[in-house]
């Protein structure tokens, strides 16, 4: 069996039939597909695979980032049904390197001060560096608080830590928890390294020549 | 004042110096002389063919005359405004969307100049009508081949920021909206450049020629002035129009950046 099927029950954080917060149906973008995928809201799983397997075309076209085939629904809700830009507020694309449009960091921040910027090691002033100025990993960590700003109830996450060291990592892993739990967000999270897959992941699935299958559920 | 008549002889000694450049430029081996010799040859060649032309249609006022000729004068403007392209839409887009803007914008400056400004009767008299709407093409084609070159190079160069902004949920007007501004800026700061420049820097091409041709200066000016203004609007609104166009086509229904609406040059195609 190469596709995931999604009518086998899940466990549920709270309830165990309550549907699904993210639902893929018959997902088709270029090699990717056709992918079955249900997430539910305060879940985080894990995604993996090799390179060039297709996971960030996975990732981009669940945010509606590419055209596709299939389906997808946020809380039975179809994407189509809204138009694109509110459809990626909600469920939102950290992707692996993601550039940034204004020349200061606070420019990209509705808040002044956003959700999490202490917990990741940075304070008010951040907001008025220039985004010349930033080193990949506080690149990387920026991003993600930007990505918070919206506060989406879905997030695709493309190797949210791979610029960052050990602290900063935990650091990083322990706010997305927190966010997740408050929020009763779903995090879809692409990962290399099996020992954060284990620590932060409910289930984990894996992607192999564009179709998923679950491979573990973790505690 | 009285139009002197040029001979075949008085052109034969202005040929003699583009001869005379042609070899020189053999002698300093610039590879220039093939180019120079064909280039002299197409501009008399052409417009020679351009004169039979007018004369014919001067001689036969025809509504129908004017709108073929209009016409052909529109697709090939289109067809160039194409050909400039660098990154250039695929398919009927390539060509429709530089033609459907200039047709727009330029033929209703010119519509608006004959029966409003001008008032010739019947309005589309070719002596005024292919004079004018030639010289709004022209330029209007240049502003909107710049603009769309611009617009459809910078995106297909910065995709990435657009698409981060996309995907913070920006709408598409707000993803490339600083990419269209610069686009219309370059677009529309030649012609500005022209009018602040006109009289001093240069003597604008269709004056000069109107004094030649006998004009009272002051006349000359004027209908310069004309031409300037109409010219400045024409380009203007084709290049905006143009490159709402070309900005709502680089995204899809929903929203997405969709460069694979672009013929991406084979300098790209490995990088």
């Amino acid at each position: 069996m190469d596709a995931y099927h999604t009518e086998s029950p899940e466990p549920q954080p709270d309830g165990a039939d309550s549907a699904p917060l993210l639902h893929a149906r018959a997902l088709r973008t270029r090699s990717v597909g056709p992918i079955d995928l249900q997430l539910h809201a305060g879940e985080c799983v894990c995604l993996r695979g090799e390179s060039g397997s297709g996971k960030s075309l996975l990732l981009r076209a669940l945010a509606d980032l590419d055209p596709h085939d299939g389906e997808v629904l946020l809380a039975g809700v179809l994407a189509a049904s809204m138009s694109g830009p509110e459809w990626r507020r909600q469920v939102a694309l950290l992707a692996a390197d993601s550039p940034w449009w204004e020349p200061t960091v606070g420019r990209h921040f509705r808040t002044g001060e956003p959700l999490g910027l202490q917990s990741l090691g940075f304070s008010a002033a951040t907001m008025a560096w220039s985004v010349e100025r930033l080193s990949s990993g506080e690149r990387q960590r920026l991003a993600l608080l930007r990505v918070l700003d919206n506060r989406p109830r879905v997030l695709l996450l493309d190797e949210p830590t791979a610029n960052l060291d050990p602290i900063a990592t935990r650091r990083v892993e322990q706010l997305l928890q927190e966010y997740r739990r408050d929020s009763d967000a779903a995090l879809l999270w692409v990962s290399h390294d099996p020992v954060q897959i284990e620590r932060v992941s409910e289930r984990v699935f894996q992607l192999v020549d564009g179709r998923i299958t679950e491979v573990a559920r973790c505690n | 004042m009285q139009l002197i008549k040029l001979t075949p002889l008085d052109l034969s000694l202005a040929a003699g110096l583009v001869l005379a450049l042609a070899l020189l430029s053999l002698r300093m081996r610039l590879a220039l002389t093939g180019q120079i010799a064909i280039a002299a040859l197409r501009t008399t060649v052409q417009l020679l063919l351009v004169g039979l032309v007018l004369e014919a249609l001067f001689a036969a006022v025809h509504l129908l005359w004017m709108i073929a000729i209009a016409s052909v004068m529109l697709l090939i403007a289109g067809r160039e405004v194409m050909a400039r392209q660098r990154y250039r839409f695929t398919g009927w887009w390539g060509f429709g969307m530089g033609t459907v803007s200039m047709f727009v914008s330029a033929f209703s400056v010119t519509l608006l100049a004959l029966t409003v400004i001008i008032q010739v009767r019947p309005w589309y008299t070719p002596q005024y009508a292919i004079p004018l709407l030639g010289m709004l093409l022209g330029n209007t084609m240049t502003g909107i081949a710049v603009g769309l070159d611009r617009l459809t190079q910078t995106a297909w160069q910065q995709r990435a920021g657009i698409e981060a902004r996309l995907a913070h949920g920006q709408d598409w007007r707000q993803a490339i909206g600083g990419i269209r501004r610069d686009a219309a800026r370059s677009g529309m700061i030649p012609i500005i450049n022209a009018m602040a420049a006109a009289g001093v820097v240069s003597l604008p091409g269709m004056m000069t020629g109107q004094i030649l041709a006998g004009s009272p200066p002051l006349q000359a000016v004027k209908y310069q002035i004309l031409m300037m203004f109409l010219i400045s609007a024409g380009t203007g609104f084709g290049t905006l129009a143009a490159l709402q166009l070309g900005s709502r086509r680089l995204f899809d229904a929903r929203q997405r950046l969709r460069l694979d609406r672009l013929r991406v040059p084979d300098i790209h195609a490995h990088g």
